[in-house]
């Protein structure tokens, strides 16, 4: 998505994106980025939380204006919650389960090289 | 307060680590630029349509090959005026343990934009929304989708894209 932001403002678009994944989009460079610290999945806020997402929007809308030099990020003061043990659990690699990923990298890589045999993916 | 590391995810050493304990021994290169473009407003927020851009797949593309790389998903446009009931969005990298995707407002603000632009706060919103891909190869991205993307909007007559990725 950031490499789309970045082609659309090279041809004159300005674009803000609001997202959650703050290394991927920074290390990219973009021009104007709302960063909200929530799990991926609900960049405007927690779902059916209407006020959040509305306030989320409007801090989005902001930096249109707000903003005069590229890689400008702003940080939403939302809280996605009192609970932050999201931040620890997700894609963390248990040691326990080693076995398990390794398997399940193995089971993947074998579908994916069936589905290329088989002409289903789009390749390069 | 103090902290001994980041206080927000990094997905990047996140997913390093996850994908290396699946037996991939070469990381994902993340796209990474020096350079970045910057456009200014040609006119007001108040007088500028805006285009909203999702990674969200329609709800009928659900069910597609798991095996392929990317299967058959492409840059694809929806009606603004109706926020969609669903959206497909299985096959993206989201906290499928700490949140769900059932509202759809949750990452396709259509329905707030639409009060915005009634209150004034946008010009308008652009007839339709569009979806892009998340691609593994970014060079699909640059060449095929990020182009295609401008073309819609042009073709739309948008001034402002907010792009919102789950």
């Amino acid at each position: 998505m950031s490499l789309v932001a970045r082609h659309l403002e090279a041809h004159g678009i300005p674009t803000v994106i609001a997202g959650s994944a703050r290394d991927i989009v920074e290390e990219c460079g973009v021009p104007r980025f709302l960063f909200s610290d929530f799990p991926l999945g609900n960049p405007l806020g927690r779902p059916w939380g209407v006020e959040m997402q509305r306030r989320s929007l409007g801090f989005a809308l902001d930096l249109f204006e707000t903003a005069t030099l590229p890689r400008t990020t702003v940080q939403n003061p939302a809280r996605w919650s009192d609970d932050a043990s999201w931040k620890e659990r997700y894609a963390r690699v248990d040691p326990e389960q080693a076995d398990r990923l390794r398997r399940a990298g193995e089971r993947r890589r074998a579908e994916q090289q069936r589905a290329r045999s088989e002409g289903r993916a789009r390749s390069d | 307060m103090t902290t001994s590391h980041r206080t927000f995810v990094s997905y990047i050493d996140r997913t390093r680590e996850f994908y290396r304990a699946q037996g991939y021994e070469r990381p994902y290169q993340w796209a990474h630029f020096e350079e970045v473009p910057f456009a200014r407003l040609q006119k007001p927020l108040a007088d500028s349509r805006l285009s909203l851009i999702t990674t969200a797949s329609p709800w009928h593309e659900a069910g597609h090959d798991p095996g392929s790389l990317r299967g058959s998903k492409k840059v694809w446009s929806g009606a603004s005026s109706e926020l969609p009931d669903r959206l497909y969005t299985d096959d993206l990298a989201w906290d499928k343990q700490a949140t769900h995707t059932d509202d759809v407002a949750s990452f396709l603000p259509l329905s707030h934009l639409r009060e915005c632009a009634i209150a004034g706060r946008i010009g308008g919103l652009a007839g339709r929304f569009h979806g892009v891909p998340t691609d593994y190869s970014q060079r699909r991205t640059t060449d095929l989708d990020a182009p295609e993307i401008l073309r819609r909007c042009r073709e739309d007559a948008a001034d402002l894209a907010l792009l919102v990725p789950l």
